[in-house]
Parts: structure tokens; sequence; C-alpha cells
């Protein structure tokens, strides 16, 4: 396409960057439950979903923005770890496919439930007052509510990392990560580190699926396309791996924004035909360890 | 274990009995002329769910209407609704279904263009007249049409024309965000014929897949083709997401919203933020009764029967096109394909809107089309979303020639 100008590129290039750090918050909770658990949650999207109709609910009676931020990951993760204790932990042990097939059941259960309570239409969820309009970023103009989003992706990455490279807690999840029958042996319950592994995961995805409503509206299968989005991210970053995740989700973001200056048909493609290619060349992924699926 | 039936009881017992075998071979005789049976198959689940409930109802009001006037000489009608699942696989299954297995006289259904095109197949092969209730250009064509095939819905060619006449001026720059399926591109061909007929230019079109959640990265690219118009050719939540998050992205201040078609349930969904300022079409809106008779009658009936909730323009296509299905079977004087097929091709109906009919060559129901804009702020009536801005009187002009379809 002609008229390529050195201000749609830099805009171009950093909307890139801004969808990119969205996929990430999407990913990291997804990657998460699969580095330390080796449990593929296929309710991911669901956790999603339920996030943004819990921000929904507390916001209609008490219209703050900020105090739904606080407490949808809590709501989320609380669910998450109800999940994980009553229906996940008699699966541990049996292969991957077992959590696989009932968080992939699950999903569906939430979904319908919601459809029931809510009903099938969406629901309208306005940017607050405070973070409508847009900025000037050098290059063009630029939503702040998507700046703020990136943000708050900056600071939950920065916490969980400081989370479990830095705290004697973080110490025992990866212990338990890589062999929790030595935690366990030194006298560790292993299963109270999962519980929370998977309710810090869980709030994650419902942290994305409450900031994504301003941007998307809400509806009981927002979750769907998140689901496709967090394991491409995932795959391609190395499953389990954060780093992975983070470089993953930027990839994976700025080559979407700029293959629609050159080729728009194919920039929502353009993820799978990454994903593909790392498959074959680098099968565990940019980040991931080899032999983590085994 | 022995079962035992209490001796009070069994007199009752066999007295019923008796009397469902007496009764049954009667009620197997009547059965396939007694009640006349409407399918509807529509997509219950999936995202044009709300719109697909919106369609049920008006229909069964339709019904109702018929019942409670009598019937066709005391024949009731009958609604079966069946779930399509958006699917054209499905739809084709369903319909199948509802022809064979169910035994229906007539079928009205729909709600997209490639699931009407999968029923308008099963039915124009078993010569079942068949009522399209949803936007297509291609049904009208000699390709898909048939002596059964009628067409009650706006198509995307009389659409495009009303919108776009409305809003096009000579010189403006119209560019185009489209939703990548048979929807999309008819509503681009429209406005494209539109453009070049009023002396707009048209500077770029970006499509989208279906379904998309984000459109954040065709924003800065449209922007830089600095249109006077942005067209977002998509339907439902596509259409709610990609305009709200164009509105994030400033770009309501330098150039003009428009959708080919403004939906009730895509307003009240995304609520007036989102659609500020944001001109599109529709084949209806209930705020039009202060103006046209038929539509307060319709209003005041469907709310007799929902309560306070007003109509949508989908649902009330539905209402429109089996009441006129049932005026034909009354014109008729009978239920047999052949006689209503003619009398609903010869039949000049208001059910809801103001005048209609089937035009001859491609059965499309010729009628006005709203041109709407979004108010800004939820009054006094949480329905009251659009104000009419031009309502396009019915008439063939707004159409491909029969000739440009391919009929003879």
């Amino acid at each position: 396409m002609d008229g390529i100008t050195f201000e749609l590129l830099g805009l171009q290039l950093f909307t890139g960057l801004a969808l990119g750090a969205i996929y990430v918050l999407l990913a990291v909770g997804l990657s998460l439950i699969f580095g330390m658990l080796t449990v593929v949650n296929f309710a991911h999207g669901a956790f999603f979903m339920v996030g943004a109709y819990a921000g929904f609910s507390v916001y209609r009676v008490l219209p703050n923005f900020w105090v739904c931020l606080v407490f949808v990951p809590l709501a989320t993760g609380t669910l998450g770890m109800l999940a994980e204790r009553v229906l996940v932990r008699p699966l541990y042990g049996r292969g991957l496919d077992y959590p696989l097939l009932l968080t992939f059941g699950l999903a569906y259960v939430m979904v319908e439930l919601v459809r029931i309570g809510f009903g099938k239409q969406g629901f309208p969820f306005d940017t607050p007052a405070l973070l409508q309009g847009s900025a000037d970023i050098g290059v063009g103009q630029f939503p702040l509510y998507r700046l703020f989003v990136i943000g708050v992706t900056a600071l939950v990455l920065g916490g969980l990392w400081f989370f479990i490279e830095k705290t004697s807690f973080g110490l025992i999840v990866r212990a338990g990560a890589r062999d929790p029958h030595i935690v366990r042996i030194l006298g560790i319950d292993v299963g109270r580190v999962w519980l929370l592994v998977f309710g810090l995961g869980t709030g994650i995805a419902g942290l994305g699926g409450f900031l994504a409503a301003p941007m998307q509206g809400i509806s009981p299968e927002m979750g769907a396309p998140v689901l496709i989005v967090a394991f491409v991210v995932t795959v391609v970053g190395g499953m389990g791996s954060l780093v992975g995740a983070v470089a993953a989700g930027l990839l994976v973001g700025v080559v979407e924004s700029l293959a629609v200056l050159f080729f728009p048909e194919a920039a929502k493609v353009s993820m799978f035909v990454i994903m593909a290619l790392v498959l074959l060349v680098r099968p565990q992924g940019l980040f991931g360890r080899a032999g983590l699926m085994n | 274990m022995k079962i035992r039936i209490p001796t009070h009881n069994a007199a009752l017992w066999l007295a019923t009995a008796l009397a469902s075998i007496l009764a049954a071979p009667g009620a197997l005789a009547q059965a396939p002329v007694g009640t006349i049976k409407i399918g509807l198959p529509v997509p219950l689940t999936g995202p044009y769910g709300a719109e697909a409930k919106d369609q049920v109802r008006n229909a069964e009001l339709a019904i109702k209407e018929f019942n409670d006037a009598g019937g066709l000489a005391g024949r009731k009608a009958e609604l079966l609704v069946r779930d399509d699942k958006l699917n054209p696989g499905e739809a084709a299954a369903r319909a199948l279904e509802l022809i064979e297995k169910d035994h229906v006289n007539f079928i009205v259904g729909a709600l997209s263009a490639s699931t009407q095109l999968a029923i308008n197949n099963v039915t124009r092969q078993r010569k079942v007249l068949y009522i399209s209730i949803s936007q297509s250009d291609a049904i009208n064509e000699a390709a898909d049409f048939s002596r059964y095939t009628f067409h009650e819905a706006l198509n995307p060619q009389m659409t495009t024309q009303a919108v776009g006449r409305y809003v096009f001026k000579k010189g403006m720059r119209i560019a185009f965000l489209t939703a990548d399926y048979a929807y999309g591109h008819e509503m681009t061909r429209g406005f494209t014929r539109v453009a070049q007929e009023v002396g707009a230019q048209v500077v770029g079109e970006l499509k989208h897949p279906l379904g998309a959640a984000d459109y954040s990265t065709f924003l800065p690219r449209l922007q830089a083709l600095k249109p006077d118009v942005i067209v977002f050719n998509n339907f439902g939540r596509d259409n709610q997401i990609s305009i709200r998050q164009a509105g994030d992205f400033g770009m309501k201040k330098s150039m003009a919203f428009v959708t080919p078609v403004l939906t009730y349930t895509s307003r009240l969904a995304a609520g007036p933020q989102v659609y500020e300022g944001v001109v599109g079409g529709s084949s209806y809106f209930w705020g039009i009764e202060t103006s046209t008779p038929s539509a307060k009658r319709f209003n005041t009936s469907y709310r007799a029967a929902n309560g306070t909730v007003e109509p949508s323009d989908y649902g009330s296509v539905a209402y429109s096109a089996v009441k006129s299905l049932l005026d034909a079977v009354k014109a008729a004087g009978s239920a047999e394909t052949e006689k209503v097929v003619d009398a609903l091709a010869a039949l000049k109906y208001d059910t809801y809107k103001g005048a209609q009919y089937y035009r001859s060559c491609d059965h499309q129901s010729v009628q006005s089309v709203l041109v709407i804009g979004s108010n800004s702020t939820s009054g006094k009536n949480p329905a009251d979303v659009f104000k009419v801005l031009q309502i396009v009187p019915g008439s063939t002009g707004m159409l491909r020639s029969c000739a440009e379809l391919g009929h003879k």
C-alpha cells in the first residue's frame, strides 16, 4: 500500500506494542498455571469473561472503577482456587489430558451459567471518565485507556517477577514446579502452593477481562478469542516461561500491526504463522524448557 | 417385584386408556389439515442469540393474532421454532427436518446471509414456500431464486442506496472497514456504487476477519487515509467493538461514522457513548409510530404480549413475514403451497411500517428504508435510542434491475 509515512509507521508500531502488552496480560495467567502445575487451563477464557461480569456487577452497585479493579482479581482468583480445590486437584498425577478436558468442560459450564444469569445480549461498559480521550505520543493520538492498561500489565508482571524470584514463597513455588516430591519430603504442603498459583493465574485472567470491558464491552462469548490468543502467545514464548510470554506477546502484537500496513487480510493470521514457524524450528518455544510436556 | 395398581384407580385407568385409543385415530387424521404449521429456524445460540429471541417473540405474536381472529375458517396456525446455531449445515438440516418430519406448510427464518441461502436451497428443491428475514443480495439473484423464495428483509443494495445517498456528497472521501464475508462485501459493493453515482471518492478499504475482538491495528492505517466518512461494514458485536475502539482513538473528531445497519440490539448492548453521532440504516424503529398507524397498532400489540419492551428491527421483520404469509393464506383461502405463493406474490400489505409488496421477478419486498442516528443520551425512556433522520419510501428504483439480477 502506498502512502506509508514515518508517522504512520511509528503509530502502527506503537499500536502493535500496545496490543502486544494486552496479549501478554491475557497469556501470563495461562503460562503461570502451566509452568508451575503443568495444567493446561482451558477455562482461562471463561475466567477472563467472569472477571468482566464480576466487575460489571460490582460497578452496578458501587460505581467506582478502582474498587472494581481491586475486587475483580480477588473474586476470580477465589473462584479459581475453588475450582482447583474441588475439581482439578483430584486429577493431579493423571497426565495432561485429564485437567485439560475438565477445564474445557468447566469453560462451557461457566459461559452457560453467565448466559442464564445475565442473558445472551452484551452490556455496555464505559471507560472511566479519568481515562477517556487520547494523548499525543509524538507520532499521533493514542487512547489514554490503552496506555493505562499497558501500565497495569507492567505492574502485574513486575509483581509476579518479584513474588516468584525474590520471596521465599516464590522459591517454594519454583521448587514445587521442578520436583514436587522432594518439596513434599522437606515437609512443605505442595497442595497449598498449587492452590495459590491457580488462584493467581485465574485472578490475572479475571483482571484482564475487566480491563478489556471498556475496550470491547462485555458478553458471555468474549473469552473465546482470548483463549486462542493466550495459547498462541504461550506456545510461541515457551510453555511456562514468563519472559517468553512477554517476548511472544509483544512479537505477535507488532507483527500483526505491521501486517496491516502491507497485507491487511493476513493480519489476524500472522500470529498462527509465527506459531507454526516457532513450532517447526524450536518446538519448546522461544524461552521454553525442552521436555516440559513429557 | 409385583406391579401393583391401586384398585380404586383401576376403573379410571381403564377409562383413560379406552378414551385415548378412541381419540387417537381422529387426532391422527386431523393433524395434517388441522393446523397450519410454520417452521422458524433462527440462531438461538451464538452471537446473534438476542436478535433471534426477538424474532421468535415477533413470529409468535403474528401467529397469536391470526389464531385470535379465528384462523383460516377455524384452522389455527402453529409455530415450530428450531435453532440453526448460525451454521449453514445446521440450518439446512433443521429445514429438511421441518419439511420431512414435522410436515410444515411454510418456512420463515434465518439471520445470516449464509444460513438463508442454505435453507433456500432445501426449500426450493422441495417446493416449500420460504420467506427469508435477513439481509442478502445473493438471494435476489437468478441463480438462487425460485418461485418459492421470498425476501421480506431489506437487502444490502437498498440499504446502501438509502444510507449512502443521505450521507455521501460530491467530492467526499470514503473509507471502509469491512467484515470479510458476504454481508460486508455486499455492503461495500452497494456503497461503492452510490459513491460513484454521487461523485464521492472511495479512498480505501480494510477487511477484518469475522468475530475480531481488537481493531486497534487497523485504525492508524484508516486514519492515514484521511477520509471524511468511515463506513463500518460489519454487524453485531464486531460492529459494536470496532466503532467503540475507533471512537477511543479519537477518530470521531475528524470523520463521520456510518454503518449500513444500525441495530436496536447493538445500540442497547453498547450504550449511548459508543454510538454517539453514528448514522445508519434500519428496516424499522418503533419510534415511527407517531406518524405510521400500522406501527402504532403493531407496537401496541407487541407490548401487550411482552410487557414494556419495544420490538427490535430484526425481530419485527419476523412479525411482518409471518403476518403477511398468513394474510396470503387467508387471501388464498387455503394453505396449499402453490395457491399461497400466488397470493403472497400478489399481496399488497401494510403489517407494521407502511405499504409493502413483493416485486414479481425476484420476490424482494419493496419497502421503506429508515436512515437513523443514535441519540447521544438515554432519555426518559431507555428504549428511545434513535432519531429518524429520513424515511426513504420504498421503490423499485432502489433495487438492482431484474435484468441485472439475471431474471428474464
